[in-house]
């Protein structure tokens, strides 16, 4: 292949481009740099001609180099000749420059500084608040609708949502609290243990499977697998334009789409924690029974003496809170989507960080409460 | 005699924010006619269709269904004048998760007291009437494109409304399908008398079936012209009125009629 040249030669008046070789985009051609430094080193030519003798194979290599050359000409205010330029070279030319860009059409990339994007960022979290307040609002009207009896939605689809906020997230559940309720007892009989106290690990994986982590982490898992749904497919209706369709026939979109999905997951979120609870109270106990010197009764025993009901209904409370909270975030990203593929990833991945960081805060709340009021 | 006035659109003006889309406009929609929303692209013609099917609040005017307002109306009467309304939209918008039979008869159990037997016999109809039978248990999924905006417009006429909103109907969609698709607007049209208002920029389409007009302008971002397409094309005095429907080969000077 000939490598590609441009060669520039005065005479007269007029600056001649000699243009040889193949001027392929493969084979990275030399570009317009040379030709617009000697247009701009030339005390005022005329005006630009190509020669084109000794061109060969170009495709949009040559065109890219041709439009820097016109658009230099332009601003020096040079008569550029194009016509020993190939034919479709010079069509290409002309289309090129065609369409003129409209004034102001370009995007203007401005630099914010650190103030003002403080300031922004503050704005945002504010309207993101009160985005939030004013969905919960909806929410509640819509829930006495429902229970009233007044909301439009699908019984199937509600049935739908228990069974996947429900039984399907079983496995999972299963898998994460059993490996949690081991993990405490491993610490618990190592530190308990030297002291004589190593049956005492029954009463700190109860207690703290019961009254705190088991609701915590079926939560954290609902917000990843439900939450993250929810909000992907309702951001996806948004994007079809199926959630104005509802709006123009009269069906309200919260009671169609979002309270049936909240109602499954504060249904389904207490079942969970209760069983994760006992999973975890499983695992404690396998390995109880494998590294302590303890039988199968005492161990559920002690277990039972440990934790009392309180720490239960603390527990299950709670999860219907983180529920409520998950199912909440999910519906409202999902709602607030934009109109493209990437808002839906976008608005499933606030789901989850929004649906995370409101259980955090809504446990350590609940907590002090709890605290105070002596359970 | 003049056709009665059906929707009157008037000072209406639609923004986002600060940035205003279209403004000042005024126009009239007679019962019965096939009235089209014209104009370039992004000049706010689909704003406009989502202003008068209450989808979103003008800055200011209203729009008024047989002389009552809208927008200045209560939320509960607002909702009495939708239920007048059968809206497609650009993509058809079908409930994904439901099958073309369920979407419609959505629709019917929130407004009817059918029975399913009735609401499933009422669906079937409508699907046959745009030419979708035996297609009842399918997912929007499963159907083409064309065959998603049949779908849409047997889910707008689920409720025999009084007036029909179309969002771009013969966009994406091949010549013929296009074609079909406006003979059945058209004999909907004369068959049930429906008033019909087709957001649209297919110069094909705007003259088969447009008896009147309302045409945007994205720089002046107000209306130039209004009235039947067709006089529009031949004879509007605005350069960019005749070139938008000559498909940009109108001459610069009006030549004399």
């Amino acid at each position: 292949m000939n490598p590609a040249r441009l060669n520039c030669e005065r005479s007269g008046d007029i600056l001649v481009l000699h243009l040889s070789g193949d001027w392929r985009l493969s084979a990275h051609p030399p570009g317009a740099a040379d030709a617009v430094a000697a247009m701009r080193a030339m005390p005022r030519p005329a005006g630009i001609c190509f020669d084109t003798t000794g061109l060969g194979d170009w495709d949009t290599g040559l065109l890219i180099a041709l439009i820097a050359i016109q658009r230099e000409a332009e601003a020096l205010d040079l008569a550029l000749d194009a016509s020993g330029l190939p034919d479709g070279a010079q069509r290409l030319l002309r289309l090129a420059f065609a369409v003129r860009e409209p004034a102001g059409a370009r995007r203007q990339r401005r630099r914010h500084g650190l103030l003002e994007q403080a300031g922004e960022a503050t704005l945002e979290v504010l309207s993101a608040a009160r985005e939030l307040l004013s969905f919960t609002g909806e929410l509640t009207l819509s829930l006495a609708r429902f229970l009233r009896g007044h909301a439009s939605y699908l019984r199937s689809d509600l049935a739908h949502y228990l069974q996947q906020a429900g039984a399907d997230a079983l496995p999972i559940v299963s898998l994460i609290a059993f490996l949690i309720g081991m993990i405490f007892a491993f610490v618990g009989v190592r530190q308990l243990e030297p002291f004589g106290a190593g049956i005492y690990t029954a009463d700190l994986v109860g207690i703290a499977m019961v009254r705190e982590m088991s609701a915590i982490m079926t939560a954290i898992i609902m917000a990843g697998r439900t939450g993250a749904a929810y909000a992907a497919q309702i951001g996806t209706m948004k994007v079809n334009e199926e959630i104005d369709a509802l709006t123009t026939l009269g069906i309200d979109p919260v009671d169609f789409l979002v309270t049936p999905r909240v109602i499954a997951l504060v249904l389904m979120l207490p079942l969970l924690s209760l069983y994760a609870s006992l999973m975890g109270i499983t695992g404690g106990l396998a390995v109880g029974l494998l590294m302590l010197d303890v039988s199968l009764p005492q161990y559920v025993q002690q277990t039972f003496n440990a934790v009392g009901l309180n720490a239960l209904f603390g527990g299950l409370f709670k999860a219907l809170v983180f529920g409520a909270l998950v199912a909440m975030a999910g519906c409202q990203q999902g709602l607030a989507c934009g109109n493209s593929a990437m808002a839906v990833g976008l608005a499933t991945t606030r789901a989850v960080v929004l649906g995370i960081v409101l259980i955090v805060v809504a446990a350590a709340v609940l907590t002090v409460i709890y605290v105070n009021l002596g359970i | 005699m003049p056709a009665a006035e059906h929707i009157a659109v008037r000072d209406l003006t639609l923004a986002y924010g600060d940035f205003v889309v279209q403004r000042n406009l005024n126009f009239s929609i007679r019962r019965g006619d096939i009235f089209i929303i014209m104009g370039g692209s992004g000049c706010g013609k689909s704003t406009l269709l989502r202003a008068m099917i209450g989808l979103k609040r003008p800055d200011r005017g209203d729009v008024y269904y047989d002389g009552r307002p809208f927008w200045d109306a209560g939320e509960s009467e607002r909702e009495q004048t939708k239920r007048r309304f059968g809206t497609t939209f650009q993509a058809g918008a079908l409930w994904s998760s439901m099958t073309l039979a369920e979407n419609i008869g959505l629709v019917l159990r929130q407004y009817t007291d059918l029975d399913e037997a009735g609401i499933r016999e009422v669906a079937r109809c409508k699907l046959m009437l745009v030419g979708l039978a035996g297609f009842e248990d399918y997912y929007p999924s499963e159907i083409s494109g064309g065959m998603k905006k049949r779908a849409g417009l047997a889910r707008a006429m689920a409720l025999d409304p009084e007036i029909l909103f179309f969002d771009e109907p013969s966009a994406g969609l091949d010549p013929l399908s296009a074609r079909r698709l406006d003979d059945l607007i058209l004999e909907l049209r004369d068959s049930l008398g429906t008033t019909v208002v087709v957001v649209t920029h297919e110069l094909a389409s705007i003259f088969a079936i447009g008896n009147n007009s309302v045409f945007l302008d994205a720089d002046s971002r107000t209306q130039l012209a209004t009235g039947d397409p067709r006089a529009l094309r031949d004879g509007h005095p605005d350069f960019r009125v005749r070139n938008f429907l000559q498909r940009g080969a109108a001459p610069r000077e009006q030549q004399p009629a």
